[in-house]
């Protein structure tokens, strides 16, 4: 998902933090009297363009364990860090790494949506449990789904479903949607025109680039001609903050409101700037969602951290919950397959986000909310889709 | 069809096929005077976009980017030249891809160790983030437009320098009768750094003004050389008027392509070249039969 720009000043401090992370994490210490400790791995990436969303998972997944003293199911917890730098090409031999060599019980990862099929693949073939904690592609839960695998994130059809039904709610009945030609990106147009018809709104024109193109403007120029009242759009990281800044540019944003999927906006503001404003998005999380544990989590990200905590920190967070509530239930034996599962499964999690449940095929039953950029943060004003699951298409879970 | 939609789309094509003749003409010039097929020359262009970038991040100031992209690029082609490609004039052509295709890899390298591989934009400059009506209620931005005239600038420069100077004639020469050149007594080494240097700084300015219409990301000049490579086989190999016309027929099919006939668009170009080149095997303003 979205990598978040840094500016080029602050890249060499990152790094050097992120070094420093790892460093910290030092030689595993030798087991304890009572047993050996549960070995969970966590595969994100430490470097590279998803840097900044892989330190803020595992720094939320490490905060919560630190909440419950350490400890999972009454066993110790020894968390083993993997860098999988987002490439695809190594994502097998990672896995790997941390079954076999490491002998990580519990898999979590990862946030690349490529990346993430080698370790969907690894749990379905040992049944190793794995928590996603971001990949947001739609077949880990649907045609993949399994028994051991379970997502604390969403998938791509979850926000933009909200914001199609949204837009439809508001009275908007013809609306465009603006994306890459890639699998997230067509999963997300799935989306918005589910949610648009199930409002009683249509999809008139999708307009698709190739990934990751940033040459927008035929697209743009199509806009004024299709005869619509909302464009919506797919886009994270550098691309979406071009394509923002571009509608706002064409003369747009004034006359057809620009929404999306939360990407379009998370972690963007800052560079999208005033292009931006008034900008509506639906996503699972947002700036100022008012509930204590919103409250009491973003506080204590904050201590631990010094960065403010994002939609990316509460899916970590979210992970070590789901995981201990399933190791509670069975003490800690992680070869109880079927009662972990089955503990997992019949969840409530008390996430920052609201608590959520998870729907047949193992993804988050979750509210979706409508956010708008408002100087500089995407507040949430509202509920754009109340305890959403994905549809888990062409999930047959044994 | 919506008229002004139309003639906004226009305006998109030319100003697109402008900045790929800032590409292709360097990358033209290189082939037709060298015979060097320079595959290196996108990472040229993405040096171009990450120096607009730092410069932007450093100093707020863009516009500097501009001059250090053309004078930097100036003297970093003519090390190039004198330090790397004069020794490969001889050599077969699969040594100068080999050559070539290894600074891509090390522009890579030395890119993703000193700023990471991150998207990042680019602000476009304070003074010209507005748009300006165009047509029928589209808007077009002032950056844009600063763009399409920077690149005409560029481009009627490159025509007086290369068609109205003793040096550009040297130039002409050496791209269409390059036996001549030592007949003539011209110094080939000379033209040899010039025409390097030139084409080099072309590319880091068309990267540099190409910034902030597009996030700076790696791998970025990719695209562009397969584009620039087709502009230069379409125009015809050594010809400067040939990656003028070229690039504006080039940029204006594939904006309209993705406009009108967005199923076909990523074909249209290819298709376009194919039928040029069995039209005129040799590109459309190809000098020698």
């Amino acid at each position: 998902m979205g990598d978040r720009a840094m500016p080029f000043t602050r890249r060499g401090l990152a790094g050097l933090a992120a070094g420093a992370a790892l460093a910290g994490a030092g030689p595993a210490r030798p087991a304890v009297a009572q047993g050996a400790p549960l070995k969970v791995g966590l595969m994100l990436p430490f470097s590279g363009t998803f840097a900044s969303l892989g330190e803020n998972i595992a720094a939320a997944f490490e905060m919560h364990l630190q909440e419950r003293g350490g400890r999972m199911g009454g066993r110790a917890v020894q968390i083993v860090r993997l860098d999988d730098e987002s490439n695809p090409a190594n994502a097998v031999q990672n896995v790997n790494r941390l079954v076999g060599r490491e002998r990580a019980e519990v898999l979590v990862g990862t946030v690349h949506s490529g990346v993430v099929m080698a370790m969907v693949q690894a749990s379905r073939e040992r049944g190793i449990p794995l928590i996603i904690p971001n990949a947001g592609n739609a077949s880990a839960t649907r045609e993949l789904c399994a028994p051991s695998i379970f997502r604390t994130s969403f998938t791509n059809w979850q926000p933009a479903y909200g914001m199609g039904l949204a837009l439809a709610k508001q009275g908007v009945k013809r609306a465009a949607w603006v994306t890459w030609d890639y699998a997230a990106g067509n999963e997300a147009t799935e989306g918005f025109r589910d949610g648009l018809r199930t409002g009683g709104a249509e999809l008139v024109r999708e307009l698709k680039l190739p990934f990751p193109e940033t040459n927008f403007q035929p697209l743009l120029a199509q806009i004024p001609g299709l005869n619509v009242e909302a464009v919506g759009a797919f886009f994270a990281g550098g691309g979406a903050v071009q394509f923002v800044r571009e509608y706002a540019a064409a003369g747009l944003k004034d006359r057809i409101p620009l929404c999306g999927s939360g990407f379009l906006t998370e972690g963007a503001l800052g560079e999208q700037g005033a292009a931006a404003e008034g900008v509506r998005s639906a996503l699972h999380y947002g700036d100022g969602l008012d509930n204590a544990k919103n409250a009491a989590f973003r506080t204590a990200f904050r201590g631990r951290t010094n960065r403010e905590a994002d939609v990316y920190a509460v899916q970590g967070y979210d992970a070590a919950q789901l995981i201990a509530i399933g190791l509670d239930a069975v003490k800690g034996d992680v070869g109880a397959e079927r009662e972990l599962s089955r503990a997992m499964k019949g969840a409530r999690i008390d996430s920052p986000r609201g608590a959520f449940t998870l729907s047949p095929s193992h993804n988050p039953v979750q509210n979706i909310y409508l956010r708008e950029a408002r100087g500089g943060q995407n507040r949430v004003v509202g509920v754009a889709a109340e305890a959403l699951a994905d549809p888990g298409t062409g999930c047959r879970m044994a | 069809m919506d008229t002004a939609a139309f003639l906004a789309q226009l305006l998109n094509g030319v100003q697109y096929g402008l900045l790929l003749f800032l590409i292709s003409s360097g990358l033209t010039l290189i082939f037709g005077v060298m015979g060097v097929i320079n595959l290196a020359h996108g990472s040229l262009f993405m040096v171009g976009a990450y120096l607009a970038y730092v410069i932007a991040a450093w100093t707020g100031a863009l516009w500097l980017a501009l001059p250090l992209a053309i004078l930097g690029g100036l003297g970093f082609g003519a090390l190039l030249e004198a330090g790397l490609f004069r020794r490969f004039y001889q050599r077969e052509h699969l040594d100068q891809v080999l050559l070539t295709f290894a600074l891509i890899l090390l522009f890579e390298e030395a890119r993703s160790m000193l700023l990471g591989n991150d998207f990042h934009a680019v602000p476009v400059p304070a003074a010209l983030d507005f748009s300006v009506p165009v047509v029928g209620g589209f808007s077009y931005s002032a950056y844009r437009l600063a763009v399409l005239g920077v690149c005409l600038l560029v481009a009627a420069l490159m025509f007086l320098g290369i068609e109205r100077t003793r040096v550009g004639s040297a130039v002409r020469a050496a791209a269409e009768k390059p036996e001549m050149v030592d007949l003539l007594g011209l110094d080939a080494r000379r033209i040899h750094m010039l025409v390097f240097a030139a084409g080099t700084a072309l590319a880091m300015l068309a990267g540099a003004l190409a910034a902030p219409l597009q996030s700076v990301y790696p791998n970025m000049g990719d695209g562009f050389l397969i584009i620039g490579f087709v502009v230069v086989v379409v125009g015809g190999i050594g010809s400067i008027a040939g990656a003028f016309w070229g690039a504006l027929l080039i940029g204006l099919v594939d904006t309209m392509g993705k406009a009108y006939l967005p199923q076909v668009a990523g074909l249209a170009v290819y298709l376009l070249m194919a039928g040029i080149l069995l039209w005129r095997p040799a590109g459309l303003f190809a000098r020698r039969a």
